[in-house]
């Protein structure tokens, strides 16, 4: 009995979990499908966004759920940036190749500006409520990582409205399905590459803030989340949303189960288990589309 | 012409024999310690990485595992001459090679992306078995080798030789399957996967021979610097700085030709150390290196002696233009594409 217990726990713990990873990797896998471009900065983006909420928390006394806004904003125009001044340049023919490198020293770049600004030691964004919890049938349930799941639920909602229901989600979309096609009925795909980017970026920054609040950070954490993120995004097919809320889904809450059952060490683990056992079955993940041309 | 292309190897490799006679700094030839490992590190990855089109980011994976082989394997085993661990290179560059086989078999199913996705969570799956297996790996305490019995003033140039060695090693895999009908696979693979394999090309033996011998030599490199060093931890035996110092460096000098990462080697491991030593090893040091990272994928994406290459042949196909003698064709066939950065 206390088996299940353990067990249950852990299913709650991973689930509540993945409302945050699922935020991440939908902006990974929404670069990837507009760009065909890995970002490999996307763990980066999410460390940077939580530090800017740590800021505004500790001097403004901002909540970090308040400041989303703020830091989505100011990540929107560092992901515009990124795009316009490194990625646009590259040609054609070897844009995914060099992207991945140039993403990864973004990434760098980043951990540098980060280790500068607020040095190399573990911070956590310590709010009033932070560690008090309900009890449901024996089973505890932290507020943080409640809220944090909601809160991450409904910027998927907005995400979602948005590629669904705007002129700039129909380009998008058009853009994912045949680039070629979608240049030919008149969308930009420069200024798609750019706000679609952009996008990501605030998606990692939302998702900073919330990170923040369930787990302690530092400039160097972008590593740990970046392997998480890419296994997240291919086991739910690169380039489908649907897929890597999905795939956070699984990932998360099999780790948690691991952590709970087995030990917190080896709960990474999971992440790497799913990837290759994803590549052996069906290597273009879940909702991924048939292997693209190499 | 044969022997003036010898000509340039024999007296790169005499110079690099001679330099230790010079009785130079320590700090000198530690620099030409490093520079070395990654010329070596540099030369494998393109391997994979140039000639087949396979951009791995794990290969810091298969370094570390070389680290932790030498030093596992002295942790229970004494050294008396301090040649010991130099003798068991080659067992170590096999030992990756075995264990890459399956890895190389599973992540080379996937293509570009997702194959360098692959690799690099590689990389963190090895780093993390090095923290957890404490008992094996000493955890996050690491592991020790005893430093080598050799004279103080002269203690690095075993490992400086040992490393040239291993670099000629590496040119000349390098150089024979540029000359081979490997190369030309690869060639052909890297072009086009699908199409290699419908005209016959054995396209997964020759991918997972270039993958295995590739993270073989990046393991020795990784064995050999385990001894130098003398101590190691996870982090810094399985770091990603170092895969992308070697993807680096062979993107700086050239993809798939001979010549390419060795210069990129020479070149950024110099100005890595100079920043590194300007800069304190601060953080500053970190955002330095990126920018130099990003102004040379963005300003020399094809590499130095691609583009230099290009642009001697455009000026004396010019000059033939201008002095009126018909233009000596290129020589179109497959050889050249695949021999085609040499340097």
């Amino acid at each position: 009995m206390r088996h299940v217990h353990t067990l249950i726990q852990g299913v709650i713990l991973g689930v509540l979990t993945s409302g945050v990873f699922a935020l991440m990797a939908s902006g990974q896998t929404l670069i990837f499908g507009i760009m065909k471009v890995v970002n490999l900065a996307q763990g980066a983006m999410v460390i940077l966004g939580a530090y800017l909420s740590y800021q505004l928390f500790t001097s403004f006394g901002l909540d970090p759920f308040l400041a989303i806004p703020v830091t989505t904003v100011i990540m929107f125009v560092l992901g515009v940036a990124v795009q316009w001044l490194f990625l646009r340049p590259l040609r054609k023919d070897d844009r995914s190749e060099l992207s991945l490198l140039i993403t990864f020293a973004v990434a760098l770049l980043i951990e540098g500006v980060m280790s500068i600004t607020w040095h190399t030691t573990s911070r956590s964004i310590n709010t009033g409520y932070a560690n008090s919890s309900w009890s449901l049938f024996g089973y505890q349930i932290t507020l943080v990582r409640l809220w944090a799941f909601l809160l991450s639920l409904a910027v998927l909602g907005l995400l979602y409205l948005l590629l669904n229901h705007t002129r700039f989600g129909r380009a998008v979309r058009a853009t994912v399905q045949n680039p070629e096609s979608a240049k030919l009925l008149g969308i930009e795909a420069d200024r798609v590459s750019a706000l679609g980017f952009g996008l990501g970026a605030a998606t990692a920054a939302a998702a900073g803030s919330v990170y923040g609040l369930l787990y302690p950070f530092n400039p160097g954490s972008h590593y740990d989340l970046i392997s998480k993120l890419l296994s997240i995004v291919i086991l739910g097919g690169l380039g489908s949303v649907g897929g890597a809320v999905l795939g956070a889904l699984i990932a998360s809450t099999s780790s948690a189960v691991v952590a709970a059952t087995v030990s917190p060490a080896w709960s990474e683990m999971t992440f790497f288990v799913i990837l290759i056992a994803i590549l052996l079955v069906r290597p273009q993940g879940i909702f991924g589309t048939t292997v693209r041309s190499a | 012409m044969n022997r003036l292309r010898a000509a340039g190897p024999v007296a790169f490799f005499a110079t690099l024999a001679s330099l230790p006679s010079f009785n130079l700094a320590h700090w000198s030839i530690n620099l030409l310690i490093f520079t070395l490992m990654f010329a070596v590190m540099s030369s494998s990855w393109n391997l994979v990485g140039g000639f087949a089109g396979y951009p791995s980011l794990g290969h810091a994976a298969f370094f570390g595992i070389g680290a932790y082989a030498e030093a596992i394997w002295f942790s229970h085993h004494s050294v008396s001459s301090g040649y010991e661990p130099f003798l068991m290179l080659p067992a170590i560059g096999l030992l990756a090679a075995l264990i890459g086989l399956p890895i190389g078999a599973v992540a080379m199913r996937t293509r570009a992306d997702v194959f360098a996705i692959v690799t690099i969570t590689l990389l963190f799956v090895v780093q993390m078995f090095a923290f957890n297996l404490h008992s094996i790996t000493g955890g996050a305490q690491g592991l020790s080798i005893a430093p080598a019995p050799f004279p103080a003033a002269t203690y690095e140039r075993p490992f400086y030789y040992v490393l040239v060695g291993l670099l000629a090693l590496a040119m000349a895999i390098t150089f024979a399957v540029m000359r081979s009908k490997v190369g030309l696979s690869l060639a052909a693979l890297r072009g086009d996967e699908d199409k290699a394999r419908g005209i016959g090309i054995r396209v997964t033996g020759v991918k997972l021979l270039a993958f295995t011998v590739s993270v073989g030599l990046t393991a020795m490199v990784g064995a050999v610097w385990a001894y130098y060093e003398g101590f190691i931890y996870p982090q810094f035996a399985v770091d990603p700085l170092i895969t992308i110092a070697m993807v680096l460096m062979t993107f700086l000098g050239g993809r798939a030709t001979l010549w390419g990462p060795v210069l990129g080697a020479f070149i950024l491991e110099s100005a890595q150390q100079y920043l590194a030593y300007r800069l304190g090893g601060s953080q500053v040091y970190l955002i330095a290196y990126a920018l130099v990272f990003l102004l040379i994928m963005l300003l020399l994406p094809r590499g130095i002696l691609p583009t230099v290459q290009d642009r001697i042949r455009r000026r004396r196909r010019r000059q033939a233009v201008d002095s009126g003698s018909p233009t000596r064709t290129q020589p179109a066939n497959a050889a050249a594409t695949a021999g085609g950065g040499q340097a």
